[in-house]
């Protein structure tokens, strides 16, 4: 698209045609173009539509969740003027549909980053949701010449990555950290942005935990293919052909790992993940083992062999949700390893010995 | 439920002489780490610290210190096999980020 000019021959039209920000014509949550000193502005709607919903469903699953995203740019919301706030955000698609959805009969200004569509938080943790982006951005939008004011309205969760004072002395702009969660901004806005204790804290409800899952669970189904591929080139040439049994056992603990350490992470005992991990990986196999009457002096190699692989399998899963959770920091997350790792891979391989012995001899 | 997580990690420091309690670290933490009260910002929960580095960076007076490490498992496992620094390039769809 060219960056078109008229030449405003009417006369009485003070408003430059220059488009700040691109969008694809498309994309029905654009409902308008809203025009400023500078040039036109694309106008985005607060409702999500079927279609938007049906991106974030996907982008759970982990399906094409690394190219979700808008142009970087500003945005209007409702008929803002040059009083309006400004809010900043990111250019993943997800992050800016649950903020737009926020936004409904408000008038005001987003500035989204470059982020490479990803979202404010690992953005922020990476530095591309970061200081020079954003004095960046703000020159390349003109947003001095849309505002008057000069006041930024950035989310809390973008601090690693931006220092407020920087932005201050480059651009002029003073920052605000808004509130966590995009349902609070309205009343932070409000409330002469004022943000409560609550709105400031991370929380890592089960709802925040449950979202998570699924594109854990995608990745270790990936994974398993080459367990699968193992197994299948094993049977070959053993006597106790892996089967459905093992099959099940062994989703069973990726899903224990997955799933449902991470849903009731706060009420298992203990703190370490990977010990969370394992816990309930243990109850399963105990269970499963149970149940398949492997509790006999003739199945012990077997039970034996699972009792050591499918637990350390859930506890390692488990252990790879600290990279998904907010509250563990990185210090903590590697004296955890230090332990964890060699524990699940001394007890991964002398599992895996007997479940061979016991196929090869069976 | 407030989440805990291992005590006595966190490498979260504060120097009180720098501090000029400007009160951006209480605005930007995640998980109400510091309070000021009196023009001096103080730690009050040091285990509840992710160690996400943004109060450190914010902190206009530079009093805050912070080891903000980021990475996930897979890539701490790759820097101990072939002994370099742990990095995430969250470009692949595993649970990192
Ligand atoms: S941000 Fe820095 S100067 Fe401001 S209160 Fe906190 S420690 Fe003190
Ligand atoms: S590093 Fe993050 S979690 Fe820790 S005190 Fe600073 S802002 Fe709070």
């Amino acid at each position: 698209m060219s960056k078109e000019k008229s030449c405003c021959s009417s006369g009485d039209c003070s408003c430059s045609t220059e488009i700040i920000t691109r969008y694809d014509k498309n994309d029905k949550w654009v409902t308008d173009e809203i025009h400023t000193s500078t040039g036109s502005v694309p106008v985005v709607s607060t409702k999500l539509n079927f279609k938007d919903k049906l991106g974030e469903w996907k982008v759970r699953w982990g399906i094409g969740r690394m190219n979700y995203k808008i142009n970087p740019g500003i945005y209007a919301i409702g008929k803002p003027d040059q009083t309006s706030p400004v809010l900043v955000s990111a250019n993943y698609k997800l992050t800016f549909d649950s903020l737009r959805k926020e936004l409904s009969g408000m008038d005001c200004w987003i500035l989204i980053l470059d982020t490479k569509g990803i979202n404010v938080w690992c953005a922020a943790g990476k530095g591309t949701f970061g200081t020079d982006e954003i004095v960046n951005r703000i020159s390349i939008t003109g947003l001095s010449e849309i505002v008057a004011h000069r006041k930024l309205i950035l989310p809390q969760l973008g601090a690693p990555g931006v220092s407020a004072h920087e932005v201050t002395k480059q651009t002029g702009f003073s920052v605000v950290y808004g509130p966590v969660r995009a349902k609070d901004i309205k009343t932070f806005i409000d409330s002469d942005f004022k943000a409560t204790e609550e709105m400031r804290t991370v929380k890592f409800t089960i709802r925040d935990r449950l979202v998570l899952t699924p594109v854990e669970l995608v990745s270790a189904a990936k994974s398993s293919f080459i367990v699968f591929g193992v197994l299948f080139l094993l049977n070959l040439f053993v006597a106790r052909p892996f089967g459905l049994g093992d099959f099940i056992a062994y989703t069973g603990a990726v899903v224990t790992g997955t799933v449902l350490t991470p849903v009731f992470l706060p009420a298992i005992p203990g703190k370490a993940f990977a010990w969370k991990g394992w816990l309930l990986g243990f109850l399963w196999a105990l269970g499963y083992i149970w149940y398949s009457g492997w509790l006999i002096p003739g199945s012990l190699l077997l039970a034996i062999g699972y009792l050591l692989v499918l637990p350390s399998l859930s506890a390692y899963l488990a252990m790879n949700f600290t990279g998904s959770s907010t509250y563990t920091s990185f210090s903590g997350v590697i004296k955890e390893m230090k332990i964890a790792v060699p524990l699940i891979a001394i007890s991964t391989v002398a599992g895996l010995v007997l479940l061979l012995v016991n196929s090869i001899l069976a | 439920m407030k989440h805990r997580y291992l005590r006595n990690v966190a490498t979260l420091l504060l120097s009180d002489e720098t501090c000029i309690g400007c009160g951006r670290c209480a605005e930007v933490c995640p998980h109400g780490v510091f309070s000021v009260n009196k023009k001096k910002a103080r730690i009050d929960d040091k285990d509840s610290c992710m160690e996400c580095g943004a109060c450190a960076k914010n902190c206009p007076a530079n009093a805050i210190t912070v080891d903000s490490g980021v990475g996930c498992t897979t890539a701490v496992i790759m820097g101990w096999l072939t002994g370099s620094e742990p990095s995430c390039d969250c470009s692949s769809s595993n649970g990192c980020c």
